[in-house]
């Protein structure tokens, strides 16, 4: 009789990578009517090479071929594309599920009527603040109205569980409770996710980014409010898990990127994920032969983005099964290694390295789509 | 609702089961549940539930009873029934 | 989201001769295992 091996656990199967994404974010355009000071994807212009339509639809087609089950589609503004409904009714139609952010300026109670009767589809609404003191300092004069206004809509149809999407900021971590019963008023699902100095993040993260005791607040916040989704951001503060004798913070607790995730972006370049779209992370274009699969399956980075790593200079630290090193992009764009620690490791690992990067030396964002003299509030922003 | 063997189930056809090396994800469309199956034979078992007069039928025509298996079986569709990758067929049988 | 525990039995070992003589199987007795994900940094 044979031996059956024993099937490892399923943290080190997705580490080597799946044949397609299980889902992946998909950013339709970078035309934006915001400007975000923490803006991951640097958003304002259009990119004239922007996929087509049809290309966008082919696209579609792609991936239901591959059985990616959902795309998070985002931007800049998706409902800025003329064609947004177009591509978004044909991934539902065709077995791709869509969740799509929106900064809820153009969701009306039209656009709400429309949407509330596609299946498989979910929205999300970005916040960043309660009052529109904390919010438009961030999102611009005028956007936590139109948030609110949004959100409305889609109560207002019968929209059930949509979401309200957090970017957690110094600056608004202690509203969280706040931010939780505005989910609730709206039937909403609360998500918080994590700032990661990417895009026009990389000159705002130094004003916004958690401090070391509000990134333990949020820990314990998050354990206390497991109905709350955190995009899986936050595995990093795993490194908590020991010293409070408690439970990881729910899901699988690793980097998908390049492996169970991806971007595409507007002009159908492949990046290991939303928050490293820099040249080093390009994996290649759906434009190419062999369309998005063959960039999925085949391309140099993402194959080396799945061979084992080492814990590197995590190694020697008790944490590293549990934090797994933290964010590659976050350790890209602050100029660490990312063989090492976390920028915000909660041990204060990398405190002293980070202090040492000179100024000026860091990655920068490979490409900017900001709209020139598009209003960023100066008290927030410091370049470093 | 309980998983009952004596009963006849069927993979959800709200599910999308995409194959794997490793067996297989499936992915409910309605719940957003994501689950991982980790075998290939636990895949071709779901797969032919519906042609089975009841779930314990289905279990027997993959699994060999000599390997001690069959209880892992069981519990892994009671598992996937909890989580509606399977659910209850209620069609008589043709 | 509910997270079915992973199997604990994580390393596939080699299998030595005195095993299969003895018919010994070695399996992995959880066949299923829930995913529980938010989109992994998708961001939306």
């Amino acid at each position: 009789m044979s031996v059956i091996p024993k099937t490892p656990p399923l943290v080190e199967q997705l580490k080597g990578g799946l044949d397609a994404p299980i889902c992946l974010t998909w950013e339709l355009t970078y035309a934006c009517n915001l400007a975000c000071v923490h803006c991951l994807s640097s958003s304002g212009r259009r990119d004239p090479k922007e996929l087509s339509t049809a290309e966008a639809k082919d696209l579609v087609d792609q991936l239901a071929a591959l059985q990616v089950f959902y795309v998070n589609i985002g931007g800049g503004e998706p409902m800025l594309r003329k064609d947004f409904f177009e591509i978004v009714e044909h991934s539902v139609t065709n077995g791709v599920g869509v969740k799509f952010s929106t900064n809820g300026t153009y969701l009306d109670r039209a656009a709400a009527e429309r949407l509330v009767e596609l299946p498989y589809l979910d929205v999300q609404i970005s916040l960043d603040g309660m009052t529109p003191e904390v919010n438009d300092a961030v999102r611009g004069e005028g956007s936590h109205a139109k948030a609110i206004e949004a959100m409305g809509h889609l109560r207002d149809v019968g929209f059930e569980d949509f979401k309200i999407s957090i970017v957690c900021t110094r600056h608004n971590v202690d509203q969280l409770d706040e931010f939780k019963a505005l989910a609730d008023d709206h039937g909403a699902q609360l998500r918080i996710t994590r700032l990661r100095p990417s895009g026009r993040g990389v000159d705002s993260y130094h004003d916004l980014r958690l401090t070391n005791p509000q990134q333990r607040q949020v820990f314990h916040w998050i354990l206390d409010h497991p109905d709350v989704l955190t995009g899986d951001s936050f595995f990093h503060l795993n490194a908590l898990t020991s010293e409070v004798g408690g439970p990881n913070l729910p899901g699988l607790n690793m980097c998908g990127a390049g492996r169970v995730v991806c971007l595409i972006d507007p002009i159908g370049d492949v990046y290991a994920c939303p928050f490293v779209i820099h040249d080093e992370f390009l994996a290649g274009n759906v434009r190419d032969g062999g369309g998005f699969a063959r960039v999925w399956r085949e391309s140099t980075l993402f194959t080396e983005l799945r061979e084992p790593t080492s814990a590197g200079a995590c190694a020697s630290c008790g944490s590293y099964d549990a934090c797994q090193g933290g964010c590659m992009a976050t350790k890209f764009f602050t100029g660490l290694p990312l063989d090492g620690p976390d920028p915000d490791c909660i041990h204060g690992h990398a405190d002293e390295a980070l202090a040492a990067v000179a100024a000026g030396t860091a990655p920068r964002p490979s490409q900017d789509h900001s709209r020139p003299g598009a209003a960023v509030p100066v008290a927030l922003t410091r370049k470093r | 609702m309980a998983f009952d063997p004596a009963e006849r189930y069927r993979l959800s056809p709200r599910v999308g089961l995409r194959p794997e090396p490793f067996g297989a994800l499936a992915y409910h469309y309605d719940t957003r549940r994501l689950v991982f199956l980790k075998s290939n034979d636990l895949v071709a078992l779901v797969r032919s539930l519906a042609e089975h007069e009841s779930a314990a039928a289905a279990i027997d025509a993959v699994v060999d009873p000599s390997t001690g298996r069959r209880s892992a079986y069981v519990t892994a569709l009671a598992s996937l029934c909890e989580s509606g990758v399977v659910e209850p067929l209620l069609e008589p049988a043709a | 989201m509910t997270v079915t525990e992973p199997t604990t039995e994580p390393t596939t070992e080699p299998v030595d001769e005195q095993e299969q003589a003895t018919d010994e199987l070695v399996t992995d007795d959880v066949l299923v295992e829930e995913i529980s994900i938010d989109g992994m940094c998708g961001v939306y």
